[in-house]
């Protein structure tokens, strides 16, 4: 088990350095020239070379790849283009305010979703059902974006339930999160009870339901204390995986309702051509996916007595 | 010759797997539905570029008239009087040359790069397994953006940039069904004849596999039909403003004064495609999957 996991632990490091490679070569060129940009048109030759020898880009590509390396390794992401700022110090403020949004959702949607899909589960084949296909489908086939305009309009403007936009730190953010909270859910009821409901019912068909059945049992008794443990397998890849993600935040959600999160710092960093914080962010958020696959397949072994690591 | 000839024994006949499927998919009528949607968007995009749609960019009425019974104002007008039915219409030949390309593009990278995976394993196997975990570590619309800014924005390079992260999927699943074909005993009768490694991939392997792309291939295309109309949103996709992406970026503001129906229009025609492309994949799925053959 130790064994596996240092193998897998070390295994990382060609993907964290292909990740970099690939993050460097397409960031590299990402927006306007850096240095023009924060010294504005009438900078003197003099300040640009200055500015260009603290930001480390007087130097050939190869070497700033391999400060780029050095960053990654030690943790220490140097500073904004634009604010100056420590990176670590904006992606702590950032994660915290992603995290506030993403992760309410995330817990009620695992329990909401679950308990639907077992619903459909039990009713399977009736209209219910069919009727729920129906209107799953039907909701994975409206943009994300013409949800989150609908929403923001109906309920923030029109029916003045929810502020249209904005944030505040500590407790205060509530009424700002909530809004976004319900479309969050809502959007990812269609894709997630799919494919739960799929699992459901490739699990009904199983020896050990006939087995179940057999015996006497009835049938919540087979979904609930049979069917539901056996069907965590795959229900645990298709939650753990997503969750380096929820830190990258609804990019889209912060920008509609102005959230400062880490989403809208990538996006913004985009647009201003920022690029010291869109190559570490991304890096930190492929080690983060590296280490939540590895923590998956733990999890496999631990839930299911089947799977050996090897 | 006598009138009455002797019934002829049928042989029998089993039927392929293409020719089951079509039976099962001809059966069903939303699913045939779905087909005629795809189809109908698929000629609208063709008609676009033979030049017979009608000019989006023509006024037909006043600034922002409501829905009403003539075709060009069907869905009502825009803030400069044209057409939002036209706007429509062009943005669907945008996002089904989007959708189609992308799996064009795709799907090749992955069928091939999976099943060279699969069958050679070892230091191959270990360099494209190496390349998809690298591309699914990085979220993909950050690649997306990185990609296109390092080729330019507009429609070639978002379809560029999306069918090159798109194919990480479908190569995994390829490479997993190839490692358990090559060692299965149709294989080695075809290697004992004396095939060569090609001819073994791709005469003998690949035909068992090939519902995966062709199921994959309609979530492909809904895919990146959403993905373009995010990515022109956030401005990095399409730049000349025949996209969906433009026409709900526009409606952002509008709504708020009251004008509901160039949203709806987009809406609603991304929907039957999105639905339908839906629909399809899972009959699809349905009919092909050897696994769901009882």
């Amino acid at each position: 088990m130790i064994a596996y996991v240092v193998r897998r632990l070390l295994y990382m490091i060609p993907i964290v350095f292909g990740v970099a490679l690939l993050v460097f070569a397409l960031f590299s060129s990402v927006g306007e020239d850096p240095v023009r940009n924060a010294l504005g048109p009438h900078a003197t030759a003099e300040a640009i070379a200055d500015l260009e020898r603290k930001w480390g880009l007087d130097k050939p590509l190869p070497l700033q790849f391999v400060d780029f390396l050095r960053q990654i390794v030690t943790f220490d992401f140097g500073e904004s283009y634009n604010t100056g700022e420590s990176l670590s110090e904006i992606f702590r403020r950032g994660a915290l305010v992603s995290l506030s949004l993403t992760v309410p959702p995330f817990l009620l949607g695992i329990i909401l979703n679950i308990s639907i899909a077992l619903l459909i589960a039990y009713f399977r084949g009736s209209w219910l059902d069919q009727a729920s296909t129906v209107l799953f489908v039907g909701s994975m086939s409206v943009s994300y974006l013409v949800y989150i305009i609908a929403f923001q309009y109906v309920f923030a403007f029109e029916l003045d339930w929810f502020p249209i936009s904005g944030y505040e730190r500590g407790v205060d953010a509530l009424p700002y999160l909530v809004l976004p909270w319900i479309i969050i859910v809502v959007v990812s009821a269609g894709p997630d009870i799919r494919v739960l409901r799929t699992v459901f019912l490739d699990e009904t068909r199983a020896d050990y339901v006939r087995t179940a059945f057999a015996k006497g049992a009835g049938e919540g008794s087979v979904l609930f204390r049979h069917i539901l443990k056996n069907a965590m397998i795959p229900v645990l890849t298709h939650w753990v995986t997503s969750v380096p993600f929820l830190i990258l935040g609804a990019f889209l959600m912060e920008r509609f309702f102005s959230i400062p999160g880490i989403g809208d710092t990538l996006i913004n960093a985009v647009n201003t051509g920022d690029r010291p914080i869109l190559m570490s962010l991304t890096v930190l958020i492929a080690i983060a996916y590296s280490l939540f696959n590895l923590l998956t397949d733990v999890l496999y072994a631990y839930v299911d007595p089947r799977v050996k690591l090897s | 010759m006598s009138a009455a000839a002797p019934p002829v024994q049928q042989p029998v006949v089993g039927q392929s797997l293409g020719a089951r499927a079509m039976g099962i998919l001809r059966r069903r009528r939303f699913v045939l539905l779905s087909f005629a949607v795809i189809g109908i968007y698929i000629l609208i995009a063709v008609l676009g570029y033979a030049g017979l749609l009608p000019d989006f960019q023509e006024r037909v009425g006043e600034s922002y008239e409501p829905p009403s019974w003539s075709f060009a104002k069907l869905l009502g007008t825009d803030i400069f009087g044209r057409s939002v039915l036209y706007k429509v219409l062009v943005g669907t030949r945008t996002a089904m040359t989007i959708g189609l390309v992308v799996a064009a593009i795709s799907i090749p990278i992955g069928v091939g790069l999976g099943a060279v995976a699969g069958y050679y394993g070892g230091k191959i196997d270990a360099l494209v397994v190496w390349l998809y975990s690298v591309i699914t570590s990085v979220p993909s619309i950050l690649l997306i953006i990185g990609i296109s800014y390092v080729l330019g924005k507009g429609l070639v390079s978002v379809c560029l940039a999306l069918g090159l992260v798109g194919w990480v999927g479908l190569c995994r699943l390829i490479r997993g069904e190839v490692l358990k074909h090559k060692n299965r005993e149709y294989v080695l009768a075809a290697r004992l004849l004396g095939a060569g490694d090609g001819r073994i991939i791709f005469r003998h392997i690949l035909p068992n596999v090939l519902h995966l792309p062709i199921v994959t291939a309609s979530l492909m295309i809904l895919g990146a039909i959403k993905s373009e109309v995010i990515l022109t949103f956030l401005g990095v996709g399409i730049q000349d403003g025949d996209s969906w992406g433009t026409m709900i970026q526009d409606a952002t503001g509008e709504l708020a004064q009251g004008i509901w129906w160039p949203l709806a229009g987009v809406t609603f025609a991304m929907f039957a495609i999105i639905y339908a492309l839906n629909v399809a994949g899972d009959a699809l799925r349905d009919a092909l999957d050897p696994k769901l053959i009882d």
